[in-house]
């Protein structure tokens, strides 16, 4: 089971990191991510291994949306790969 | 990897285009519940309810959260209760209040199944039920009610009509301090479907499991974008665009659907896959067709743009997943879509091309508010209208109409959230009572006869 994690908002020092951590202390680990930045806008698409997570996906979803909102001043999205496997592909 | 574009599609669709799933709803059996004792009756519905739906609200706002995307409305239909009250040779008002109890209690918005099947003349408990509609939608909050009055197998029961011209009165003047909300809450259909997830209209059919969950979907501002990408496209195409887009919408509604049954343990049912507007800037079905070339939707015109998008919707969906059903198509709510209330405030959409409109779309007459002055005759002569295009074409129509008492012209009836507002829209003046007053049933179609 994998997730799509996508992180929109201006550019700053550590998003990057930010985000694996709490990724890492609810033990889902990072598969792949792609990044770019156009001029000071920051976009981050991450795939990361929900089999073993320590919480329900759906409070780990919630809390990192939050923790975006709340304490980054990003955008993040937490969307379980079977939405975008079901659209895109028969 | 999922390819990048993708995913930036999908995402753009959700937080721009407002694409949502707009209702998982429950249908839950009451057939055993029937007593003889309307107390006993009324608690065995309410403990069914409250315990068959009891996680329905989790598991939505858990996969809400998995897959982020809004899942708008939970909700939940029943047996038409006609069939459950017969039993108990009372009012079956009681029903009404048990399942708007059970709705508060599991945390749904609406319930629908306040319902009578009368297109073939009434049997035990049909008109008790009929005449306690406007009381019952009074004093209860979440409850729906519709009555079916025709269809293609058995002709329009006439009778049934101008008794539901005076319920929708009624049931209007009953609620004029809430905006004569009653009404919104009431439908009148033609071929009546038994799997339809969507409010007002939706009951659990007899032949139907005893519980299933059934989805429907939305999206008309995905649609609209979509099309915005080709505006000098020939008209085939745009049906293509519009089949592509409808296949990843209704792919969703597929997943959310599935997923719901397998966490609440029940039957999955159907996709319904209609493209459902709500008041909000960028979710209109009327935007959609001026996109394709209306200078504003009720144009000469607007009928054909409506047939194509209702067909591409369709075969678009089919193949998206495993059961479609319900309504599927495009809905035309008037008070519910941005583009209709600024087509019906200006004069250009009237209630004639609304009327040609429903013989190509997926339902009906849907939540137009007209003088609070018309006639219970007048009203039931727009249900025998609209019975017989949905009887002749073979598909559901339905009519909503919303009598504004003490309005005329020119005022408008507010209510906000999904249900929207509507301008007070002009009818004819010249009475059909006599026809009405004929009672008797409308004879069905020769084409009915296809065994």
């Amino acid at each position: 089971m994998r997730a799509v994690i996508t992180v929109i908002g201006k550019d700053a020092v550590g998003i990057l990191a930010k985000v694996s951590t709490v990724c890492a202390g609810y033990n889902a680990n990072v598969i792949e991510v792609t990044q770019s930045v156009i001029e000071d806008l920051f976009a981050m698409i991450m795939l990361v291994d929900i089999s073993k997570i320590n919480v329900d996906f759906a409070d780990m979803a919630d809390a990192l949306s939050k923790k975006g909102d709340e304490e980054w001043g990003l955008k993040v999205l937490v969307m379980h790969e079977d939405i975008f496997n079901c659209m895109h592909h028969i | 990897m999922i390819n990048q574009y993708d995913i930036l599609e999908t995402i753009r669709m959700i937080q721009d285009e407002c694409l949502d799933i707009r209702t998982i709803t429950m249908g839950i059996s009451l057939l055993d519940c029937i007593d003889t004792d309307i107390d006993k009756a009324c608690k065995k519905v309410y403990d069914k309810i409250t315990y068959k739906a009891r996680d329905l609200v989790k598991v939505g706002e858990q996969i809400e959260k998995e897959l982020g995307i809004p899942i708008i409305n939970k909700r939940i239909s029943v047996t038409p209760i006609a069939m459950i009250s017969a039993a108990c040779k009372c009012s079956p008002v009681p029903f009404a209040k048990a399942m708007d109890e059970a709705a508060k209690a599991v945390g749904v918005n609406l319930i629908g199944g306040y319902s009578a099947l009368v297109q073939k003349g009434f049997s035990a408990g049909d008109k008790e039920l009929i005449e306690s509609i406007p009381e019952a939608l009074a004093c209860t909050e979440r409850v729906c009610s519709s009555v079916n009055i025709g269809s293609t197998k058995t002709g329009i029961n006439l009778d049934a009509c101008k008794i539901m011209g005076r319920i929708v009165k009624e049931a209007a003047e009953a609620t004029v301090d809430s905006a004569c909300f009653g009404a919104a809450k009431l439908v009148v259909f033609c071929n009546a479907v038994d799997d339809n997830p969507f409010m007002a209209g939706a009951f659990h059919g007899v032949g139907e499991p005893d519980c299933m969950i059934n989805v429907g979907v939305s999206g008309p501002g995905v649609v609209r974008a979509a099309l915005r990408k080709y505006p000098d496209a020939d008209i085939t195409k745009i049906a293509d665009v519009i089949k592509t887009i409808s296949y990843k919408i209704t792919r969703v509604g597929q997943l959310v659907g599935m997923m719901a049954s397998k966490r609440l343990g029940v039957e999955f049912g159907i996709v319904d896959l209609s493209l459902a507007p709500t008041p909000a800037v960028g979710d209109s079905v009327a935007h959609i067709l001026e996109e394709i070339g209306l200078e504003r939707c009720g144009t000469h015109g607007t009928t054909a743009c409506l047939a194509l998008l209702n067909d591409a919707v369709k075969k678009g969906g089919v193949m998206a997943c495993s059961r479609i059903g319900g309504l599927s198509g495009a809905f035309i709510p008037v008070s519910e879509d941005a583009g209709m209330i600024d087509a019906a405030e200006s004069g250009v959409l009237s209630i004639e091309k609304l009327e040609a409109m429903t013989a190509v779309c997926s339902v009906g007459l849907d939540m137009i508010v007209v003088p609070g002055d018309t006639e219970p005759d007048t009203i039931a002569a727009i249900i025998a209208d609209e019975a017989a295009i949905g009887m002749v074409n073979t598909k559901t129509t339905a009519v909503r109409v919303i009598p504004a008492i003490g309005m005329k012209e020119g005022d408008s009836l507010d209510w906000g959230g999904l249900f929207g507002k509507g301008p007070v829209m002009p009818l004819h003046r010249e009475s059909a009572s006599k026809f009405i007053n004929r009672g008797g049933q409308i004879p069905a179609p020769l084409h009915s006869l296809k065994n």
